[in-house]
């Protein structure tokens, strides 16, 4: 092993991966502007959405209740409701958006409500449709406090006091502290981001090293050099590596502004924003890379060695794509609810250090579990990256036609 | 000098079974000669060629070149050659200087003499109009240039050339072709392979017939005219190449 050669072969990718427009806006561009544009954009658009569909009057139609003129004069008189008139294609209107909901007022419901007689009220409305929901909720909240008054009033006539039906009260309160609190609701996702950004960013120089390679005809060129394969392979896996981390570390870095600025701008409630700040503090942050190194180190070996198969970038492509659900489907598993950290879980790779880094983040360090989990994967990684170099002797697959 | 022992390659084709792409092909390249191995599309000259510059390795025999086994020291032989094909294409996003420098790099220049080798070259081969220029942006020509530069840069005494004017413009061509002969009277051994007969012609000290992986026949031009009793090259190539031809046709 030549270090000079390595550093040689290393400093080379990297001038021409910084120079690279398709590289970069896979590796540093997207990873920067994804977050920032998906949490601040798409929040403040629902805000801005929600808002306005909160602000509107929504149009409601009355079916029947001809026979409780009561009922009907108090809905008329709601401040935020519609009544227009009743038409038989109610439930074209409500599919159209012409009309948001209907209510139906069953017969004989005044004379029914002063007998004691149950009735149902129904309310129609376009399930999906917020402005539909917003319209419903505001009916079924008149009806609600109408029914409350009513029961108000029968208690009061039998002189029994209110609290009678509400004897006593059920509160849950939490203990946790609050990083644990935010490590529960974020540790999962905080490592699945990890473990996918490392993933999605080598995924390009990986192909652009080898099968690009291949394809732009260089692969014979660099072979006629007196490097030997294997530091050519350990030049070629650092900028993969180092693609891969420096994406996932944007993407944090991206993450936590977005997170930052969402906390600003109302669209995430304050106590939210400051759970997110103040509790996934930078130590965090490393241990939870720490554990990610291995598994950078075994993504940009394996995707290495899978792209060097190919003969083009296109079949690399192809390659590799399903590589992303093979990552995200343990990934994904781990952000279940109730799958927890087992000595047999603890070998899996990429499982095994979603689940330690939701431990981490939420503050708990099983240290055997993490010894285990970081030697386990540091193995796989220096198995793959065997491979690799392996692979990179093989003439048939350097030189597959 | 290059010497080569028997060399022979064979491959495992899904479809076709096994392929003996070179047989035993033995033949020597003096320095300040240039070794012509002529032979049709498919004969054998690039397989031969790169076991030659160790980017294959044989499945048989071996060849010394500058005394290293390619076998057994395959890196120490790669430092004392230069290797020039069609298929050797630049790294499109390094700039002339940048790739000829990181192939001087490679070859072991420490950076006072890389500097100086790079003066000497670009101002020889004329290239300091584009050194900084991004190989994706360069002329054929300009590319052709700076892949010989590519080769020069360590100096070495051996250079094989395979098919290096393939589907090149005359005007390229014949800088190529130059620079071969410039090999040549600059003391180094030169191997280049070719289809082209009138190549071989003006080029060659010494020229090897390969056809299906075999060395059928070689030596001067003047022998092989004398030996063949035909003063056209392609008429003796026909003569040679012509019974086995039929004969692989069948």
């Amino acid at each position: 092993m030549n270090l000079h050669n390595i550093g040689c072969v290393y400093r080379k990718e990297l001038t021409e991966w910084l120079r690279d427009r398709r590289t970069l806006i896979s590796t540093v561009l997207i990873p920067l502007l994804l977050f920032p544009l998906m949490m601040v954009g798409f929040s403040s658009l629902a805000v801005i959405m929600i808002g306005k569909a909160e602000k509107e009057t929504p149009k409601i139609m009355v079916l029947g209740g001809e026979d409780s003129p009561v009922v009907l004069q108090k809905l008329r008189s709601v401040d935020n409701l519609e009544i227009v008139p009743t038409t038989d294609d109610w439930k074209k209107k409500i599919s159209e958006k012409e009309i948001r909901a209907a209510v139906e007022i069953p017969k004989n419901f005044q004379a029914s409500l002063e007998q004691n007689k149950p009735e149902t009220v129904q309310i129609y409305f376009y399930e999906g449709e917020i402005k539909s929901s917003f319209g419903a909720n505001r009916v079924e909240k008149f009806f609600k406090d109408y029914r409350e008054s009513i029961v108000n009033n029968r208690l009061s006539a039998r002189n029994i006091p209110g609290s009678i039906l509400n004897p006593f009260e059920v509160k849950q309160k939490n203990v946790a502290p609050p990083e644990k609190v935010s490590g529960a609701a974020l540790g999962g996702l905080l490592g699945y981001m990890v473990i996918l950004l490392s993933m999605t960013g080598a995924m390009y120089p990986a192909i652009d090293l080898t099968a690009g390679e291949k394809e732009r005809g260089t692969m014979e060129t660099i072979l006629s050099s007196p490097i030997s394969r294997m530091d050519l392979v350990l030049g070629k896996f650092s900028l993969v590596l180092s693609a891969s981390l420096s994406t996932a570390i944007l993407s944090l870095i991206s993450m936590g502004v977005s997170f930052a600025l969402l906390g600003k701008s109302g669209a995430m409630s304050a106590k939210d924003a400051s759970v997110m700040q103040l509790h996934i503090g930078l130590p965090t942050v490393l241990a939870v890379f720490l554990m990610a190194l291995p598994l950078a180190v075994l993504f940009a070996a394996v995707l290495l060695t899978i792209a060097l198969f190919a003969k083009s970038y296109k079949e690399a492509q192809s390659y590799l794509t399903p590589m992303t659900f093979i990552v995200v489907i343990p990934a994904v598993a781990s952000l279940m609810p109730g799958v927890e950290l087992t000595p047999k879980l603890a070998l899996v790779p990429i499982l095994n250090t979603s689940l330690v880094c939701k431990d981490i983040v939420a503050g708990t360090y099983h240290w055997n579990s993490i010894a285990l989990i970081f030697l386990s994967t540091c193995v796989y990684a220096a198995a793959a990256l065997f491979v690799a170099v392996k692979t990179f002797q093989r003439e048939s697959v350097l030189f597959r036609s | 000098m290059i010497e080569a022992r028997g060399l022979s390659k064979r491959f495992q084709d899904k479809k076709r079974g096994e392929i003996r792409a070179v047989d035993s092909v033995s033949f020597t390249c003096q320095p300040g000669r240039i070794y012509g191995l002529l032979g049709a599309n498919g004969a054998g000259k690039t397989t031969t060629l790169r076991m030659l510059a160790t980017i294959l390795e044989p499945t048989g025999g071996t060849a010394l070149v500058c005394g290293h086994d390619i076998v057994e020291r395959p890196e120490k032989v790669r430092s004392c050659v230069g290797f020039l094909s069609t298929a050797t294409a630049l790294y499109p996003r390094l700039t002339a200087q940048e790739l000829v420098e990181y192939f001087g790099r490679l070859n072991g220049l420490d950076e006072p003499t890389l500097k100086k080798r790079v003066e000497d070259i670009f101002n020889r081969l004329d290239m300091n109009g584009f050194r900084d220029r991004r190989c994706d942006k360069l002329s054929t020509g300009m590319k052709q240039k700076t892949s010989i530069a590519r080769t020069l840069v360590h100096d070495p005494p051996v250079m094989i050339f395979d098919e290096p004017t393939l589907g090149l413009d005359v005007m390229t061509a014949r800088t190529i072709t130059a620079f071969i002969r410039e090999c040549r009277d600059s003391g180094k051994t030169v191997i280049f392979s070719t289809h082209v007969m009138s190549e071989v012609e003006k080029l060659c000290d010494t020229i090897g017939i390969i056809h299906d992986g075999k060395l059928l026949t070689e030596g001067t031009l003047a022998e092989l005219r004398a030996k063949y009793g035909e003063q056209d090259l392609e008429e003796v190539f026909v003569r040679v190449v012509g019974p086995y031809h039929s004969n692989s046709e069948a």
